[in-house]
């Protein structure tokens, strides 16, 4: 089992990198997608149990995090038609090198706190850096809908620390949070579809009227 | 069982607006209001139990907020009336059924004992806000609603890292049920220094942001300048007032757990920060709207800064919660009534108030005295206790400068209010509100600027008990 968890942390770190690389908006949206399906997998894999909490929270993830939401965010570029290019503030290289930074910073705070007595130590690393490449992917891309990706990964790192905490966690407060996640991430893509008809780009660079 | 009520009323009547007529769902809105406010006075005269095995309780810092939340709600929700009726509004179906879902929220986050709960109430005002702000023909409204959602949700997912760090500081046996607040501060010597220490950075990040304290304010003026004015008043007033609940409830287990020489440093020069950037930009300002939001980042400051001293300015700190959202009720309230009628909230455009539109214009008088924190508005004894808690508690220099940058504030807003008030209206033709309307907009913000003049008047003993009582969960004491 504890190989089988590695790997998914391992994949995990792959799809952060994947992002951050990447040039085309619908290819960020399938490697977000494809987080999702492993953040599902997850916790039965973790806890080596497959309880009916562990399931229903594997299920619940899988649906909004690895079905609704990337198709909701497909039908949203697809119907605004925006064009397929990340543009982001960076170039991809620097974000990469960036991201790089961003693990070794992950390892390094690991590191210097207390053990939680978590089931795999790469899990909180893991966690980490993928908090830290959603950050990058918000800031640097100036595409609306590649910054709710972003958003989307912010989540899912901060997800996976939360599992370090599942058994003490009630699954009320699993479901309260995947809820709120995926609400805020509809509204967020109504509003960057109004965002696009009214700009005719996604490009949130270009929201600069109100300025001091 | 009221407590339940409490949130489960309004998310009923959420519910049902949706299928109602426009002219229903305004008289729910206001039904819904009146029987929360009628709950929560239940709560005060008989007190609650726990509810739901500990996760729910009405303790004293959670009464603070949830009596503001409920007074100020019942305000604008009769001020709502008037506004859905107005030919100028700006509101789709959903806006009465968000009103309420925040209403609901926001009394989740104010009785919520779990640490986690509190996360979910905070993040659902966040998204029920978020359809009131957005106006689909407008690109700055589009604008506005987009950074308030970015910056707020990463605001709120940090907070949401805070918390779990927090359950991660707190050892799995003998140190009480996981999250629960009252469990954590009985146990709080158990807590792991380093995880709590690091939890509580991410918590002041992430309701630092949502309550909109400097360096973390950016959505503020952008936000409060689009959204219609009664949008903003809930937001300035009962949504900053429950990101601070959840600041001051880490707070208050990180005092416990002795953890001041950490926590009181950063919570001090976030407000500092905040009052420091609040008066830069509020000199000079020419948006009166954008000027009440940095005063909103200004009085957050001082609340962030009440709670980092600690002792009697922890006290005028929460007496500071009711001051500032009531009030924040009444100026935005009538600046709502400006733009409604002039079109827009550039003070430039706006003169002679108190001619064209007189009771607005008295309004605003009076809302640029209480909020600057001028005697005898309820807002002078809260800043008061605050400054006076600085210099008690060993802090000369900063209650010194605090003093300035109140004083400056004073002259930045009185001097675009003055002349949006007395200087001479423009001969273009205003659009003279209709008549009837004038009570439904100014009875409202009339009746809390009342409540914020009692408050500096008098202070009920109940109440003076409750923020007596909060105040020493957050480390400080009555002065």
């Amino acid at each position: 089992m504890d190989s089988l968890t590695q790997l998914l942390l391992f994949l995990v770190v792959l799809t952060d990198f994947a992002v951050l690389g990447t040039s085309r908006v619908s290819a960020c949206i399938r490697a977000a997608a494809f987080q999702g399906l492993l953040l599902g997998v997850l916790p039965p894999v973790l806890h080596a149990s497959a309880s009916l909490h562990n399931l229903a929270l594997a299920a619940g993830t899988i649906a909004v995090k690895a079905i609704v939401l990337p198709a909701f965010l497909r039908w949203a570029i697809r119907e605004a038609t925006i064009r397929r290019e990340v543009e982001p503030l960076i170039g991809y290289l620097t974000s990469l090198l960036l991201g790089v930074a961003g693990l070794a910073l992950a390892f390094a705070v690991t590191s210097v706190l207390p053990s939680t007595g978590a089931s795999s130590d790469l899990l909180i690393p893991a966690a980490l850096v993928t908090v830290i490449i959603g950050l990058i992917v918000l800031i640097t891309r100036t595409k609306a809908v590649t910054q709710v990706v972003g958003y989307l990964m912010l989540e899912n790192g901060i997800y996976m620390f939360g599992l370090t905490q599942a058994e003490r966690v009630p699954w009320l407060v699993e479901i309260g949070v995947l809820l709120d996640v995926f609400v805020g991430v509809f509204i967020m893509g109504i509003v960057v579809f109004h965002i696009n008809r009214e700009f005719d780009s996604m490009s949130s660079a270009r929201l600069t009227d109100l300025r001091e | 069982m009221t407590l339940l009520a409490l949130i489960l009323v309004p998310a009923a009547a959420a519910l049902a607006a949706w299928w109602l007529s426009p002219a229903a769902r305004s008289r729910l809105l206001l039904v819904a209001a009146a029987g929360h406010a009628a709950l929560t006075a239940l709560l005060w005269s008989r007190g609650s139990t726990v509810t739901l095995g500990g996760w729910l309780a009405a303790d004293s810092l959670g009464m603070v907020v949830l009596t503001l939340v409920t007074v100020l709600f019942l305000a604008v929700s009769h001020y709502a009336v008037g506004y859905l009726a107005h030919p100028e509004a700006r509101a789709g179906r959903a806006f009465v059924s968000c009103m309420l879902a925040f209403l609901a929220a926001a009394t989740l986050v104010a009785t919520s004992q779990h640490l986690a709960l509190l996360w979910i109430g905070m993040e659902t005002t966040t998204l029920a806000v978020a359809p009131l702000v957005l106006d689909r023909s407008d690109r700055r409204s589009l604008e506005a609603v987009w950074k308030y959602l970015v910056l707020s949700s990463v605001g709120v997912a940090f907070a949401l890292l805070g918390v779990f760090l927090l359950a991660t500081a707190q050892p799995s046996a003998g140190a009480g049920r996981p999250l629960i607040i009252s469990d954590m501060m009985a146990h709080a010597r158990k807590l792991d220094a380093a995880w709590l220490r690091m939890a509580f950075v991410f918590v002041a990040v992430g309701f630092g942001t949502k309550m909109g304290l400097a360096p973390m304010h950016s959505w503020k003026p952008d936000t409060y300048g689009q959204a219609p004015g009664l949008v903003a008043g809930l937001m300035a007033g009962a949504l900053t007032s429950c990101a601070f609940l959840g600041l001051s409830r880490v707070s208050a287990i990180a005092f416990a757990a002795g953890q001041d020489a950490f926590v009181r440093p950063v919570l001090i020069v976030l407000g500092v920060v905040s009052l420091v950037i609040a008066t830069a930009f509020i000199v000079g300002q020419r948006d009166v709207r954008r000027l009440l939001a940095y005063s909103s980042v200004e009085h957050m400051g001082l609340l962030a800064l009440g709670i980092g001293i600690g002792g009697g300015a922890a006290y005028g700190s929460l007496l500071h919660v009711l001051n500032n959202g009531l009030i924040k009720g009444v100026t935005f309230l009538a600046v709502g009534n400006v733009v409604l009628a002039h079109g827009t909230s550039a003070s430039s455009e706006v003169r002679g108030l108190l001619r064209t539109t007189p009771a607005t214009g008295a309004l605003l008088i009076i809302g640029l005295f209480a909020v600057t924190g001028a005697p005898p508005f309820g807002l002078f004894i809260s800043e008061f206790a605050i400054v006076r808690g600085a210099f008690a508690e060993n802090h000369p220099w900063i209650g010194g400068i605090v003093l300035l940058l109140l004083a400056t504030i004073f002259v930045g807003i009185a001097a675009m209010i003055l002349e949006m008030v007395y200087g001479e209206p423009d001969p273009a033709p205003v659009r003279a509100p209709r008549s009837g309307e004038r009570t439904w907009f100014s009875v409202a913000p009339a009746a809390l600027a009342c409540l914020v003049l009692m408050l500096g008047l008098y202070i009920p003993a109940p109440l003076a008990e409750v923020l007596s009582r909060a105040a020493v969960l957050l480390g400080g004491h009555a002065p």
